[in-house]
């Protein structure tokens, strides 16, 4: 039976990426991103990867009000859904959101209400079926607020204490909530960042994604170093952490 | 963008917005033989639609690259900008009926591999690495152990869409524009930026080659093996350029057939080794070379052996060390390849191989083959019929530059000509008289794109 996935920011590197092994595995997928171009090359090439099914709509994740008729419509085209993957979100402009409160406001509701607003109607679908994974990329710049990117990692944090707390609602009904924790990975998003050529492969990142699924994870950091690196990180005193350039 | 700019975004690890597209001047990108370096802008690129936008208001030039396994600087534009094109790799269609797959252009071999191995198609024309890219082996016009029968890889090219500085698309085709066409494979990436392209795949039934290993001595031994074998699918040569004497230019003939016993077609693993630092400048000498030139040529008992092998270690045996060039140490590596005609091809190999074997440096891949007489569909494209030989020398001031002058001046007065993927070293005057052909090239180059090869050998610089 082919997986029936969802995708929402799929035009993503690290959601591109994943979908590339789904593909690959013959899996259903509706891919919902801004740009049609961008999703029409996405779409050929999981469609010739082997996807069993492969549709899409244009819309702009941030229009929360649209969110219901988008969602029952991707469901439709499916024909039901396991796997819904929430895969989008902006780096933002961190010394503009620091000037500006409409700027760093962007970045809140672009990466924290509208997965809370997706997130919602998706907990109550699958509550309702008994079953379902929710993956959503979060990041460790939730763990720990830091200078150079505190508007990213509020809404970070955000999106995870939410996930959190939705798990702990929802397990228990057979639904699965996964957050996801990458590291710095080297995807268009982080392509202009120096250091980029060190960053983690999205390649390796999607295939641990794609096992940590199967598997029912809770809380994924991935490459895997990420987990004891936050958990030194977090465990710093904040009377030297706030000294600290990170 | 001004550079000053680009600086100030590294040192704050502040996102540069879209519209400001090149990170600042970096060495990162290298050639794979480790010389040139120069630092560029580097300007990475995810979808077919970003270009030309993203090189708007950029200075000093233009240059679209893949994975940067052209040896010298055709891959490099010294202080200029370089579009990056590795992360612009989608599938487009594959038609199992007719083996034509269609994909962006900065997918890699081995993806393309990946994807086509399990459904039973392999690549038309594989060079010595897989980890090019579809673009850079049309803009080089790459050749394979299959030459003879099979042509150049752009032989396999039934089109591909070529975008200019300017905006303007062309599809290219023997039929669609076809002057664009043959001016854009082996054209270096001169005349704009390859999109996608169209491959027709052929069909395999196992990962498996069918392999004879054959000892010869000297270029005539090697040339009546060719002969031999002149309808196998596969040959190539492994040749000593150390020994002299008795020894002088032994080797071993190598010709292959995909299996026709059908087999599993599983993708292939990752590579887990590679070579984790810059050796030493001492380690490659005349002594470290010749031993294992004689332990290579001798690690084979019996001067003949068949034996049955995956297609990996067959085609691709340095690909498994990931980063081998850091082997030639900091210096870095220089290639040298010519393809010297029939009329004085046999002579010529000789002279150069006791050139070589005189100078006392060091070469172990070297490798002989013959070219066959598909024409290449090419302007600027490499091979011709006769005899190809390519090296690679560790770089020794004083020592290897001079030697290389003197190999191309020989292949000069035999007539042959130079790759232009494989060289750091030739003259614009040798240049010019090997490929008289540049002139035409030139007419054709996108305005804002060149590259250090490029103004180097022609003294041609961007309009920009």
């Amino acid at each position: 039976m082919s997986k029936k996935i969802l995708v929402l920011g799929a035009t993503s590197g690290i959601a591109e990426a994943t979908c590339r092994i789904w593909a690959t595995q013959g899996a259903s997928l509706f891919l919902v991103a801004r740009n049609a171009e961008k999703l029409v090359a996405v779409a050929a090439d999981l469609k010739t990867r082997g996807a069993a099914y492969v549709d899409f709509a244009v819309a702009d994740l941030d229009d929360t009000a649209q969110h219901p008729s988008l969602l029952t419509h991707a469901i439709n085209s499916l024909g039901g859904m396991d796997i819904a993957y929430l895969a989008h979100g902006v780096l933002g402009d961190q010394t503009a959101g620091e000037q500006s409160f409409p700027a760093a406001e962007q970045i809140l509701h672009t990466n924290f209400v509208s997965p809370v607003s997706l997130l919602t109607w998706l907990a109550n679908y699958c509550v309702q079926r008994k079953s379902g994974v929710l993956a959503v990329i979060s990041s460790v710049a939730g763990d720990r607020g830091r200078k150079s990117n505190y508007l990213y990692g509020s809404s970070k944090a955000g999106l995870s204490a939410f996930l959190g707390g939705l798990r702990n609602r929802v397990d228990r009904e057979g639904v699965t909530v996964l957050t996801i924790k990458p590291g710095p990975v080297r995807t268009p998003m982080t392509a202009h960042m120096p250091g980029a050529e060190k960053m983690a492969d999205v390649n390796a990142v999607a295939a641990i994604i794609v096992k940590a699924i199967e598997k029912r994870v809770d809380v994924l950091y991935v490459p895997f170093q990420w987990g004891p690196i936050m958990g030194i990180i977090q465990h710093i005193p904040e009377s030297i952490f706030k000294k600290l350039n990170l | 963008m001004p550079p000053t700019e680009a600086r100030s975004d590294a040192k704050t690890g502040t996102p540069t917005p879209a519209s400001r597209p090149t990170g600042p001047l970096t060495s990162a990108f290298e050639s794979w033989g480790r010389y040139p370096r120069y630092q560029a802008h580097i300007v990475p690129m995810h979808w077919q639609s970003e270009f030309p936008a993203n090189i708007v208001g950029l200075h000093n030039g233009v240059l679209p690259v893949g994975m940067g396994r052209s040896y010298g600087d055709s891959c490099l534009l010294k202080d200029g900008n370089l579009v990056l094109t590795t992360g612009m790799n989608r599938l487009i269609s594959f038609d199992p009926n007719t083996g034509i797959l269609t994909a962006e252009a900065g997918i890699t071999l081995a993806q393309i591999l990946d994807f086509a191995v399990p459904r039973g198609f392999f690549l038309p024309v594989s060079p010595g690495t897989k980890y090019v890219t579809l673009g850079g082996a049309i803009a080089n016009d790459i050749h394979g152990k299959n030459h003879h029968v099979a042509g150049t890889f752009g032989s396999h090219v039934t089109q591909f869409e070529l975008v200019r500085s300017d905006g303007s698309k062309r599809l290219c085709s023997p039929t669609s524009d076809p002057d664009w066409y043959a001016a854009t494979i082996g054209g270096l990436g001169l005349t704009g930026l390859i999109t996608w392209a169209s491959l027709r795949m052929r069909p395999i039934v196992s990962r498996m080659m069918d392999v004879e290993y054959t000892h010869f001595h000297g270029v005539d031994e090697f040339l009546s093996l060719t002969k031999l074998n002149a309808d196998s699918t596969y040959t190539v040569s492994w040749v000593d350029v150390t020994s002299t004497g008795r020894n002088f230019a032994r080797g071993i003939f190598m010709s292959g057939e995909h299996s026709t016993v059908p087999g599993e077609l599983k993708p292939s693993p990752e590579p887990k080794l590679f070579f984790p630092f810059e050796a030493p400048g001492f380690a490659l000498n005349k002594f470290s070379v010749a031993a294992f030139n004689t332990a290579f040529f001798h690690k084979q008992m019996q001067p003949y052996k068949e034996l049955v092998q995956d297609y990996e270690p067959y085609f691709y045996p340095l690909d498994a060390v990931l980063h081998w060039n850091r082997m030639y140490g900091k210096a870095g590596l220089l290639q040298f390849q010519y393809a010297i005609p029939w009329e004085h091809a046999r002579e010529g190999t000789i002279e150069i191989l006791r050139e070589v074997a005189k100078s006392g440096l060091a070469s172990f891949l070297a490798v002989l083959k013959v070219f066959g007489d598909i024409p290449s569909p090419g302007l600027l494209s490499f091979p011709q019929p006769g005899i190809t030989l390519a090296l690679d020398f560790p770089i020794k001031e004083r020592l290897t530059f001079p030697l290389i002058e003197r190999l191309a001046d020989m292949t000069r007065e035999f007539g042959g000509r130079l790759y232009p993927a494989k060289d750091a070293a030739m003259t614009a005057a040798q240049f010019q008289h090997f490929y008289p052909q540049w002139e035409q090239l030139a007419r054709f180059r996108d305005p804002v794109i060149t590259s250090s090869f490029w103004e180097r050998v022609t003294g041609e610089r961007p309009a920009l």
